[in-house]
């Protein structure tokens, strides 16, 4: 991207440049995600700054811009990028900075508890419905307000933020380990995905590199992640359309899973099992023959599942299109996981933004066309059937060798970004460390920010009733959006 | 294929796991936050109302897995119910958001008498990942600020046998 080329990128930021810009060009930057000539990967502020990352359309692959913002304002990109607004609002909140230009002021992550200007949405016999921030079930906070004719949603607006612990300030100042351990927890559902992420940002800001054997077990605990969250939506979904039977068997498996992760790395989650410079669990012979029993167990037992599902009408006449999410928005929001890969965008980090183990193995990525619940579903049934393979790739050919590299003291300044592939889709974490080591500024940025605003526009003309069952089959995070 | 699966339900060993024994230490602390009067009240069943008050969502995850198969806590008569109105116990994850500090409380006030508070988790408890953070309750996020707290169960997350053994000792009494 030529428009970058004038400004040299920083030394400190690994892997990839991180470019400090005019206003000029932050603006045309804004133009270029705005014609979909880039993809939006993250937009955020500290207190004198605002950064953006992006991929596509640049000589590198992904680049970060930032903005100096010395008097507390900066153009706004959400007027040229919808995606940006949420974005944009948070850091108005966090940061106070202000986007010039924007046209949706409403606070987003503070004030949460306060009254609050829905968009209204008028017409002949349209009724409001709100639901939350406590839902029915066992499941985060956050609030709804459906516009319905009859049982017809007309609008959904979502009132997100419930869950804000202001963890981006919390990590400012805290040591690298503890602060793994904080960012292990933005979304407890992806553990394994933020800790890796984490690790990876310190790692490239420190310009050192995990072990191979350390990267081959962060792989094998990611794709456990992965297929034990997906069986459980799988389940859940099918719950939601009221077919038990696929419910009970997927929770089993799901269950299987965790035990086996619990008793092979000692967490049923494998929280904290990554550390910034490894990993800290080994795996034995034992446990990687354990691990390839599990992977043959579940394969057939998921097909069974899969073969049930496809073959009962009154379950799939719920699911197929149902809560369509058109091609359009998923490229425009870079949406990630199987949000996007279910409405046919073609990406994926681990292919696509290569990272070990990866980068050595077989990797097939799943897509479908038709975006709707049925779409998503296949999609995740299809990558945990993809997972166990990865699993049964890496434990047969496990490198030797240690399970951390020792993290030097940062030599100056030192920054570095991190795109990791979690069950939802593309984890990012940009990090700043001080000249002490300790955390400057952390910024992790959850799949669901582009995820949920797309599951307002795939209710849109479907029933009320069937919104839980759309918005299982996106199952975006609260905790990992409010931060 | 469905016949495969229900087979697999007739011929294989049931998959639920055996009740482990009510956790002493919860015991001991219930024996110090409700009173004997209050405690002959609990015991046979519970219908207890889960309420995220600012969780990570992995205390949730475990919650989930006490309705599988496999803890399947209908057995002891523990029943997740949807609301509130409907719920003997509110079994609380935290830490407690500022954000969601108020609807906490309303939960509360909509739950019938005799009603009881659980703190799930180390977040619950107020010594979880987050404390000191800008956005939770009192700088710790302990339920225990918002709420009178009977029974702490505390882990990051607890597993759901210790989430079991916890309840199971709330149904003693
Ligand atoms: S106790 Fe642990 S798992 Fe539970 S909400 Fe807190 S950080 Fe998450």
């Amino acid at each position: 991207m030529t428009l970058l080329a004038p400004f040299a990128p920083l030394p400190a930021h690994h892997p990839w440049p991180r470019h400090v810009v005019d206003e000029a060009t932050w603006q045309a930057v804004g133009a270029r995600l705005g014609d979909g000539a880039a993809d939006l990967l993250g937009l955020w502020g500290e207190p004198d700054a605002v950064h953006l990352a992006l991929h596509r359309g640049m000589e590198q692959g992904v680049a970060v811009v930032s903005l100096p913002c010395p008097d507390g304002r900066f153009p706004s990109v959400g007027e040229l990028h919808a995606p940006a607004i949420r974005l944009e609002r948070a850091v108005r909140d966090l940061w106070g900075l202000e986007p010039v230009g924007a046209s949706d002021l409403r606070p987003w992550l503070a004030a949460v508890d306060q009254p609050y200007d829905f968009l209204p949405a008028e017409g002949p016999g349209l009724h409001e419905i709100p639901v939350g921030p406590i839902h029915a079930g066992i499941i985060e906070p956050g609030h709804f307000r459906f516009t319905a004719n009859g049982e017809t949603v007309v609008r959904l607006e979502q009132r997100l933020g419930w869950v804000h612990k202001g963890i981006e300030r919390r990590l400012a100042g805290t040591g690298l380990l503890e602060a793994a351990r904080i960012v292990a927890r933005v979304s407890g559902d992806s553990t394994v995905a933020y800790g890796v992420a984490f690790a990876r940002a310190a790692e490239a800001a420190l310009a050192v590199q995990a072990p191979p054997r350390a990267q081959a077990l962060r792989g094998v605990m990611a794709e456990l992640e992965r297929a034990a969250n997906h069986l459980g939506d799988i389940g859940a979904i099918c719950n939601d359309a009221a077919f038990t039977l696929i419910h009970a068997h997927a929770a089993l498996l799901r269950e299987g899973v965790l035990r086996t992760a619990g008793e092979l790395f000692g967490h049923r989650l494998m929280m904290d099992r990554v550390v910034p410079g490894g990993v800290a669990i080994d795996l034995d012979e034992a446990g990687g023959r354990r691990l390839r029993a599990l992977a043959a167990e579940i394969r057939p037992r998921l097909a069974e599942l899969a073969a049930v599902y496809d073959r009962t009408p009154s379950l799939r006449d719920r699911t197929v299109t149902t809560g369509v999410v058109g091609a359009a928005l998923v490229r425009q929001w870079a949406a990630g996981g199987f949000v996007g890969r279910a409405s046919g965008r073609d990406f994926d980090t681990r292919r696509d933004l290569p990272y070990p183990p990866y980068d050595r193995l077989r990797l097939a990525v799943p897509t479908r066309t038709t975006g709707d619940v049925d779409a998503r579903l296949w999609v995740r049934v299809d990558e945990v059937q993809h997972s166990l393979g990865l699993i049964e790739q890496l434990v047969a050919d496990l490198p030797g060798g240690p399970l951390t590299v020792s993290l030097p003291p940062p030599a100056g300044a030192a920054e570095g970004l991190a795109l990791v592939e979690g069950f939802r889709g593309d984890v990012l974490v940009w990090l700043r460390l001080a000249p002490d080591g300790k955390v400057a500024r952390c910024h992790p940025r959850d799949p669901s920010w582009f995820q949920w605003p797309l599951l307002e526009a795939a209710i849109e003309g479907n029933i009320v009733a069937d919104f839980p069952l759309c918005n299982k089959s996106f199952n975006c995070s609260y905790a990992g959006h409010d931060l | 294929m469905r016949a495969g699966l229900l087979l697999r339900g007739l011929l294989g060993g049931p998959a639920t796991v055996a009740a482990p024994a009510p956790a002493t230490d919860a015991l001991a602390e219930l024996a110090r936050t409700v009173d004997a009067a209050a405690r002959r009240r609990l015991g046979r069943s519970l219908s207890i109302r889960e309420v995220d008050a600012g969780s990570c969502n992995g205390c949730e995850l475990e919650i989930h897995a006490l309705n599988n198969p496999v803890y399947d806590v209908e057995r002891f008569g523990l029943r997740f119910v949807a609301s509130p109105r409907h719920a003997d116990v509110l079994l609380v994850t935290g830490p407690v958001t500022r954000n969601m500090a108020f609807a906490l409380r309303r939960a509360w006030d909509c739950t019938p008498e005799p009603r009881w508070v659980v703190a799930v988790g180390d977040c619950g408890a107020g010594c979880g990942a987050f404390v000191g953070a800008p956005g939770i309750v009192a700088g710790t996020g302990a339920v225990s600020e918002v709420l009178p707290v009977a029974l702490h169960i505390k882990g990051c997350p607890p597993t759901p046998m210790q989430l079991l053994a916890g309840l199971l000792a709330l149904m003693e009494g």
